[in-house]
């Protein structure tokens, strides 16, 4: 029987795949999501596997689909809508997308550099322009300031040329020569101290920047340049400033010699760049267009390799069998699923064409299977929440069902507020409401997930609380009176207890219950609203919520105890329920039973009137133990007698619990044997081909007794039973079971204590916030409540709903993990991944790329 | 005409949620205050004069707890004009994403 309680039946099967429908089947396999393979070949290399080329030619196709993700990205085209889901291809259609892709590969990677040698062709010529430009300037203004120039006596032949003149420089036998070109701003300043330096004085330097950004071919920013202009005398000062030039990493250009070559120059450049400008555009657009044309059946592509991957890495894993022809492999199945197995192994062979169909077969094994829980949208959350902390062993009792109640109570408890109860339901509802969104589903933020995973956690964590906030009979810190209140002021008053001198005359009051007519009666549904004007309104919501947590407590952790009933019986160890689940419950009911029923008995027994002389359970509770009977007022007649009685069963089961399972096994070992034997062999004769048997076996030998080596053949049936090791594995149970107890009992009381934090978290922000913009006078009042309120409402969700929400999580689950499972729970188990393409996450989502 | 769009569609999405919020509690508070309900005494701004000269009690407090009750009340209707305003952008925020994609 498959349910949520106890996890799917599995079973161990052969799977006989014929070699040329092998593909085929593991592809209709993964489609299906049936199934988990064993890996038959453990002991081999990945690259010394069968199928290791066709994998490398799946990571060499999805190399070039992450570059053309990448250049797709970058040119900021949009994928289109990605609903669709193409099977694996046949291992022809591999080689046709393999020649796709490396043609698109070539093609975009020849385009690509095309455009970059044409865009580092423009620069030059761009920067070329520049530099004649701003060195005509220069040249104009030597020119314009040669009248202002005084007499250089060195050099009196340059007032009577206004022209740079050659052959004049020639006739002096200095040859004078220039050298133009661009330098990155930063380091002009460097480069002229160099060439001071170097040439002393030979060489002028004048520079200007030039006023737009220009591109840096190298890292792609812009950058600022200068351009500068060197005049030199002489051929070794030349050599000399080139070198300098060199090492600057600037970019020389050819200086015109006269203004007629500077003009023509001048021309051309400009129509070069404007050709040049028309055919990147033109380059640009190809390429865009290029790639436009791959988006559209890239996502296909990028599905189908995934699966071609995953399906030779499974072909990977089997194995051949003796005679060659056929794939054999091993998978675990759940045994109500073997009939769509088969029929899936038909649909692959048909679909190949294969004369032999591909069959399978159960096999025995003494493996303990994986653990598959069947979820649906709503239990998923809960099953992930109890996963997190183990997996259920195979076919044991699995908490989460019960998960589904008392984890949003327990929370609910901490919690308790009406307002804010609603407003998380509320947003719960939303997110059920539009789960099917796809914005919502495909975000890639972490937080955002983990909520719209637990989406129905969230929504019963807020009805329940709404539930508890009617019960403290708490929204936003205040009370509701719906039904009227259960005490009357007035009646004081009547009763003449109370006058005007005496309300002048003290600042607090207390209203008497026992006066006729000031307590009418409790309160229909939960907590008085008069509670909430009252200053000892902690004193009593503390000793009621310390209670109920204590009741609480108990009764969650009993049934824990009564789950394990389920797991002794189906594990066929009835021995375990009278020598480890009687114990154990006695000891915690004889106990802690004990003292809930006297906190019921002193809540319904005792009333206003005894309210005087009404005694305190804790030091009944601690005189049980001590024996001291007499010292106090008994609460019941023949409460002493109960109490010993109680006391000494409790006691007695100790030993029980911690000697009776590793006697009884040591006693079944040694003096039962012969009797055992002949059982042992009778059943093997009857079930000889079960399968059940050897689970039966496997699970008997697993739990308690340890047994070294138990061969698959399984004949020789000698249980090595370890005697010290079962007592002292029972030991620590029985120690950790008696002081966790207690130490659980008291842990319990978080409830108490993070619900008082809640309700005094939420007074606070009340008083401090919303107060504040209620008590103004009426000019300014209204304006100053509108932004206070904002205020108030951000707070309220941030601190009080988001941090006490997650607190409270948190401590409801810890609740859950250790209190409530280590009554029952081991969660040693191993979960069911099973072979299927949905659950297969592609690496370029994770990139961001898709 | 210049664009009316001054917020993200997050932004504007918090506003609508807190003007409806705003609107709902401080209608209800505004409506509880009128009854003159006796948990939100400490809200209501009276002083120790109230009490001592009123003429005849219990109506200073009374009339304070109106006046409160008022002042709820307007600033709900304020909500509302920063709820519509919230939905204006939220539409507008709307029609931008349609007109790009």
């Amino acid at each position: 029987m498959s349910s949520l309680l106890r996890g799917e039946e599995m079973c161990l099967a052969q799977l006989f795949l014929q070699s040329g429908s092998a593909y085929d089947c593991i592809s209709e396999l993964g489609e299906l999501g049936l199934v988990e393979f064993r890996d038959l070949n453990p002991n081999v290399n990945a690259f010394q596997r069968k199928h290791v080329n066709e994998i490398k030619k799946c990571e060499e196709m999805e190399r070039i689909l992450g570059y053309l993700l990448r250049e797709i990205k970058k040119a900021h085209i949009s994928l289109p809508e990605r609903d669709m889901n193409p099977v694996a291809p046949s291992p022809k259609h591999i080689m046709t997308i393999m020649e796709q892709l490396q043609k698109l590969e070539v093609e975009l990677g020849e385009v690509t550099r095309n455009k970059e040698k044409l865009q580092k062709n423009l620069l030059e010529l761009t920067e070329y322009t520049h530099m004649l430009r701003i060195t005509r300037n220069f040249v104009q203004r030597t020119t314009e300031q040669e009248p202002l120039q005084v007499h250089y006596e060195e050099f009196p032949f340059l007032e009577k040329d206004t022209r740079m003149d050659y052959s004049s420089m020639q006739r002096l036998g200095a040859k004078l020569g220039f050298i133009s070109g661009l330098i990155q701003r930063a380091k002009i300043e460097a480069f002229e101290r160099m060439l001071w330096r170097v040439c002393k004085g030979y060489t002028i330097l004048s520079s200007a920047e030039v006023d737009e950004y220009l591109e840096d071919p190298d890292t792609g920013e812009p950058t600022k340049s200068v351009v500068f202009l060197i005049s030199y005398w002489g051929d070794q000062i030349g050599q000399k400033v080139k070198k300098i030039c060199d090492c600057y990493h600037c970019h020389l250009y050819p200086y015109p010699s006269s203004n007629d070559e500077r003009n023509d120059v001048v021309e051309g450049l400009r129509t070069r760049i404007q050709d040049l400008h028309t055919v990147l555009h033109r380059t640009e657009d190809y390429l865009r267009q290029v790639l436009i044309k791959a988006s559209e059946s890239v996502y296909t592509w990028v599905v189908q390799v995934k699966k071609m991957k995953a399906i030779y890495y499974i072909l990977n894993l089997c194995s051949f069998d003796v005679t060659n022809k056929c794939l054999i492999s091993e998978v675990w199945c759940p045994v109500n699923d073997i009939p769509r197995l088969r029929r899936a192994l038909e649909d692959g062979s048909r679909k190949s064409g294969a004369t032999v169909p591909s069959f399978v077969n159960r096999i025995p094994t003494t493996d303990t299977p994986p653990t598959l829980m069947r979820t649906n949208k709503f239990t998923s959350g809960f099953q992930n929440i109890v996963d997190a902390y183990g997996v259920g062993s195979y076919r044991e009792v699995n908490p989460a069902p019960f998960t589904i109640i008392t984890f949003p109570f327990l929370f609910a408890v901490m919690f308790g507020d009406l307002g804010h109860g609603v407003i998380m339901s509320l947003f719960a509802f939303w997110m059920v409401r539009y789960e099917n969104n796809r914005k919502l589903k495909n975000t890639r933020n972490e937080i955002w997930n983990t909520f719209f995973e637990g989406r129905y956690i969230i929504l019963m964590m807020g009805l329940f609380s709404v539930y508890t906030g009617l019960i403290y009979n708490d929204c936003f810190s205040k009370s509701l009176n719906i039904f009227g209140s259960g005490w009357s002021v007035k009646a004081m008053f009547k009763a003449g207890l109370w006058t005007n001198d005496v309300l002048r005359a003290n600042h607090f009051l207390t209203l008497d219950p026992n006066v006729t007519g000031v307590f009418k009666g409790p309160y229909p549904f939960g907590i008085d609203p008069i509670w909430n004007l009252a200053s000892n309104r902690l004193t009593f919501l503390n000793s009621y919520k310390m209670k109920m947590s204590v009741i609480l407590g108990i009764i969650h952790m009993s049934f824990g105890v009564i789950l394990s009933t389920y797991n002794h019986r189906h594990f066929r160890k009835n021995y375990n329920l009278y020598l480890v689940f009687l114990p154990e419950l006695l000891f915690l009911l004889c106990l802690f039973g004990y003292l809930v029923f006297m906190i019921f008995y002193k809540w319904l027994v005792f009333t206003a009137k005894d309210s005087r002389h009404a005694p305190s359970i804790l030091i009944h509770f601690i005189n049980m133990f001590l024996m001291q009977g007499e010292a106090v007022q008994p609460l019941y007649p023949g409460q002493t007698g109960l109490q010993v009685f109680l006391v000494v069963i409790a006691v007695l089961s100790v030993p029980v619990l911690l000697l009776g399972k590793p006697v009884y096994l040591y006693w079944l070992q040694n003096g039962g044997r012969n009797r055992l034997g002949m059982y042992r062999g009778y059943e093997r004769v009857r079930r000889n081909s079960d399968e059940e048997l050897c689970l039966l076996r496997s699970e008997d030998m697993e739990e308690g007794s340890s047994h070294s080596d138990l061969t698959s053949s399984g004949e020789h049936l000698s249980e090595e039973f370890n005697f010290a090791d079962e007592f002292l594995h029972q030991a620590i149970h029985t120690i950790e079971y008696c002081l966790g107890c207690v130490s659980n009992t008291a842990s319990y009381l978080r409830l108490w204590a993070l619900s008082l934090a809640h309700a005094q978290l939420s007074e606070v922000l009340w008083a401090m916030v919303m107060r504040v913009g209620l008590r103004m006078d009426t000019t300014l009042g209204v304006i100053f409540l509108v932004p206070v309120f904002s205020l108030f409402a951000v707070l309220t969700v941030s601190i009080l709903l988001v941090m006490e929400g997650l607190s409270a999580f948190l401590h409801a689950l810890r609740l859950h993990w250790v209190e409530f499972q280590n009554k029952f729970y081991s969660g040693t188990g191993v979960k069911f991944c099973p072979f299927s393409f949905s659950l297969m996450p592609s690496s370029f989502e994770h990139d961001g790329l898709l | 005409m210049p664009s009316l769009l001054f917020c993200g569609p997050k932004m504007a999405a918090c506003g609508m949620v807190i003007s409806i919020w705003g609107v709902i509690m401080l209608a209800m508070l505004g409506i509880f205050f009128s009854a003159k309900s006796a948990v939100l005494i400490e809200d209501v701004p009276f002083t120790e004069e109230d009490i001592r000269n009123d003429k005849n009690p219990p109506q200073n407090i009374y009339a304070l707890y109106n006046q409160v009750g008022i002042n709820c009340f307007i600033a709900a209707g304020v909500y509302v004009a920063v709820g519509a305003v919230s939905l204006c952008q939220v539409r507008l925020n709307k029609r931008q994403e349609y007109m790009v994609t």
